[in-house]
């Protein structure tokens, strides 16, 4: 929102009218079926296929990966990703649906992996038709990332990998996965190495995705489990023993604060009736209005009325800082406000679920399975979902150790 | 909103070198202990109530223009666009400076609004050094316009009260909302006019100067005529508030970066208290609730030269974010400096009080909340 049409570059200029005329006849339209809320709750194959082709048509043409170079199956554009993203919101697209593999695993990729690998897995990633998912946290390695025990062992030209990954979203559907683990029991850090792993051709060959069950009931996520999975050493990124370092790039895109952009795309409301959408506080305003709580209009409610406007500036708050993080004359710190993001960004969509579901009052009660429910019953299942966001990709509360010691200066927890 | 305006806030290479000169200007001339020795030598609450600040200080920040910087060039100004107000008032804030700075912008904004003749003279003797100050609420501290307690007689002389009137010992003229048969004016009384008597309040903010004016059959020059003075005020409002969230978001950043440096020292359990959680975590905290007090004033001060139909709402987002953010700055700065946080030689009590009354100026969070939901919700129903 905050990169504005009288601040764009020529080629941005000339690209956002592209995307603007390509977004106006090429809109998907409605799903033919209903959607879970993001791409990390897709579990259904219909609803999987519907959004790949969404995401395929997006980049064949040019909307995604456009800052990427054109050998690798980008775009080869200058800083027009994000011209592509607030085209695609406004146009209210659905989501795309490998946003582990756009956010995390293409940068990741990039930056790190061989040539040909680049160029072999790269555009099937931009397009959509291979999913990506991410083999990081373990049941002993939570927030303490570094504490991987899924051991890579060097056999050769090969790599035979064995251990337990937990927290897999989308690994039921992925062809592909960024893996972290250790390749060295002798240091914490530097014993750690970095691979891409063709999960879904393993999977009864030294690979098993078991889904795990959320408090929503919902599917989504997984456990993994490696036994002698054999890859070879092409799909290693950079040095062995660096794979700490490489990890740093994945998490700094995951959290907003990398190099590349994520081609992003959403704002498609749930339910047409309701227009209420998880990233607009204004939004709840027309929520309040046509809904009584506790017997009132929940609009005259002075609860809700304070809650709704500190949602509202907090919201403001979030667009002008990322504003400010562009204007180099008022940064003192540069990793000051991008290292905030994933924590604020996650914290305000939980705190707008929860407002939507407590201005539902009563209604708030009903499941989105029972008819009667308000909204189709997102706004309490919005809100239990959120914890997803604000405990994956480092919980909020790791963020704020990586905040107060990288930037405060304050000492270290680890 | 943001669409039409500029990336940067307006806020270029001349905003910078003004907000780098202001804080190496406080750095040098006002530091910490010296603030102290200046506003704290005495800790008897029954004290004398005397002025506290150096008047000295201030001629210099007036010889540096600074005074200046919004007035308009047609009266001798420098014209700048209100976010170097604002990057001067957070300098201001950062260093607790007790002096009518923050006063006399305020009062050249409304002065802008009244595009008088009496205005435009008023804002070159502002240009020559002028300090100012506004006398606008009655005795229950109201905010709104009407809520004057001074009225205006057929002679144009003042009669009645001004309460909660900042820095009125330091300033040489008062710019007072008064009401007249006609409605609302405008009026600049002398500090030293006949029948004006200035009573100095005894207050906690000890940066500050406030007092109580009675005004009997003062006389004054017209700035804006009754019928005028309500619109004056509303159009200057958003720069009123930012120039006072800029102090709470300088003074924040001070008491951020205090604590965040003592919690790296002091030790306690074998290690710095820093690195706890229940220290780090509130810190981050207040990290967060400062910057986003920062970019809503940089984003409301740009509004209004750019975007004036939204400044009102920015703006009070901004106060109303600062104004939050003010008391908690103040409250984990004094728990986390623990025993010594508590006593009156740390420098953090000149901060804490501040950002106590400063929270209140103009209306507090909640105050600005109402506003805000009156604006963007509609009235309650009856």
């Amino acid at each position: 929102m905050a990169d504005t049409p009288v601040n764009d570059s020529p080629e941005q200029a000339e690209f956002r009218a592209y995307c603007r005329e390509w977004l106006a006849d090429n809109h998907p339209g409605r799903p033919p079926l209903r959607l879970p809320q993001g791409a990390l709750e897709v579990s259904d194959p219909e609803a999987l296929e519907w959004l790949q082709g969404w995401q395929k048509s997006a980049y064949d043409a040019g909307l995604i990966g456009c800052d990427y170079p054109v050998d690798v199956g980008g775009g080869g554009r200058t800083n027009c990703q994000t011209i592509a993203n607030q085209e695609m919101f406004a146009a209210k697209t659905p989501y795309l649906v490998n946003t582990i593999g756009l956010g995390m695993g293409a940068p990741t990729v990039f930056f790190h992996a061989r040539e040909e690998v680049k160029q072999q897995l790269l555009p099937n990633l931009f397009s959509g038709e291979e999913i990506w998912c991410q083999g990081f946290s373990e049941p002993g390695a939570g927030s303490d990332l570094a504490n991987q025990q899924t051991f890579a062992r060097r056999d050769g030209d090969n790599w035979v990998i064995n251990g337990h990954k937990v927290w897999t979203t989308l690994a039921h559907f992925a062809e592909w996965m960024i893996l972290l683990c250790r390749t060295s029991k002798e240091d914490k850090y530097n014993g750690l190495s970095y691979f891409v792993v063709p999960i879904k051709g393993a999977l009864g060959n030294g690979a098993t995705v078991r889904p795990l069950i959320k408090m929503t009931g919902e599917t989504g996520f997984n456990e993994v489990l490696f036994d002698d999975l054999v890859i070879p050493d092409l799909y290693r990124l950079d040095e062995v023993g660096a794979g700490w370092k490489v990890a740093m790039t994945t998490l700094a895109h995951e959290r907003n604060a990398g190099q590349m952009l994520t081609p992003a795309s959403g704002g498609m409301p749930i339910d047409d009736e309701s227009g209420v959408s998880t990233g607009d506080p204004a939004s709840l305003i027309a929520l309040a209005k046509r809904q009584t709580r506790h017997g009132l209009s929940a609009a005259d409610d002075p609860f809700i009325r304070d809650e709704i406007i500190k949602l509202c500036i907090r919201s403001e708050a979030f667009r002008q800082n990322r504003r400010r993080a562009r204007a180099p004359l008022l940064v003192d710190h540069a990793q000051r406000i991008p290292l905030q993001t994933k924590m604020i960004v996650t914290e305000l969509q939980q705190d707008m679920a929860k407002l939507a579901y407590q201005i539902e009052g009563l209604g708030s009660s009903l499941a989105t399975t029972d008819p009667k429910a308000p909204d189709a019953g997102q706004w309490p299942q919005a809100y239990m979902n959120t914890f997803g966001i604000t405990i994956a990709g480092g919980t909020n509360e790791v963020q704020r150790n990586i905040l107060g010691e990288r930037v405060l200066g304050l000492p270290k927890t680890k | 909103m943001s669409e039409v305006q500029p990336k940067d806030f307006g806020f270029g290479e001349d905003e910078a070198m003004l907000q780098d000169s202001a804080a190496k200007f406080f750095g040098d001339n006002l530091p910490a202990d010296r603030l102290h020795a200046l506003v704290a030598a005495d800790s008897d609450p029954h004290r004398d109530n005397r002025c506290q600040w150096d008047p000295d200080l201030w001629r210099q920040i007036v010889e540096l223009g600074w005074t200046a910087v919004c007035v308009p060039e047609s009266s001798g100004g420098v014209g700048m666009p209100l976010v170097a107000a604002v990057a001067l008032a957070e300098q201001a804030g950062h260093a607790g400076f007790p002096g009518p700075l923050q006063a006399t912008l305020m009062s050249t904004a409304v002065l802008r609004a009244c595009r008088t003749d009496a205005a435009g003279e008023t804002l070159a003797k502002v240009t020559d050094g002028m300090a100012l100050s506004l006398a606008m609420s009655n005795a229950q501290g109201g905010l709104e316009p009407e809520d004057t307690g001074v009225t205006v007689d057929a002679n144009g002389n003042l009669n009645g009260a001004a309460h909660f009137v900042q820095e009125a010992r330091k300033v040489q003229a008062l710019l007072v909302s008064a009401r007249g048969e006609a409605g609302l004016g405008l009026y600049l009384v002398d500090a030293g006019a006949d029948g004006l008597s200035i009573a100095p309040d005894v207050i906690i903010d000890l940066t500050r100067d406030q007092a109580t004016l009675s005004f009997a059959g003062v006389s004054a020059v017209e700035i804006a005529a009754p019928g005028q003075g309500e619109a004056a005020l509303l159009e200057a409002l958003p720069a009123m508030l930012c120039i006072v969230s800029a102090d709470m978001v300088g003074a924040g950043e001070w008491l951020l970066q205090t604590t965040a440096e003592y919690a790296t020292t002091r030790v306690q359990f074998d290690r710095p208290i820093g690195f706890f959680q229940a220290i780090k975590h509130p810190l981050v905290n207040l990290m967060v609730e400062i910057d986003n007090a920062k970019s809503l004033t940089y984003n409301a001060a740009c509004a209004i030269d750019i975007d004036a139909d939204n400044a009102l709402q920015l703006a009070r987002m901004a106060k109303a974010q600062a104004s939050d953010m003010a008391v908690f700055s103040g409250s984990r700065a004094v728990q986390f400096h623990g025993g010594i946080g508590f006593t009156w030689e740390c420098f953090v009590q000149m901060f804490f009080k501040r950002q106590m009354h400063s929270q209140m100026l103009l209306g507090d969070g909640p105050y600005q909340r109402r506003k805000l939901a009156e604006m963007m919700i509609g009235p309650v129903a009856a």
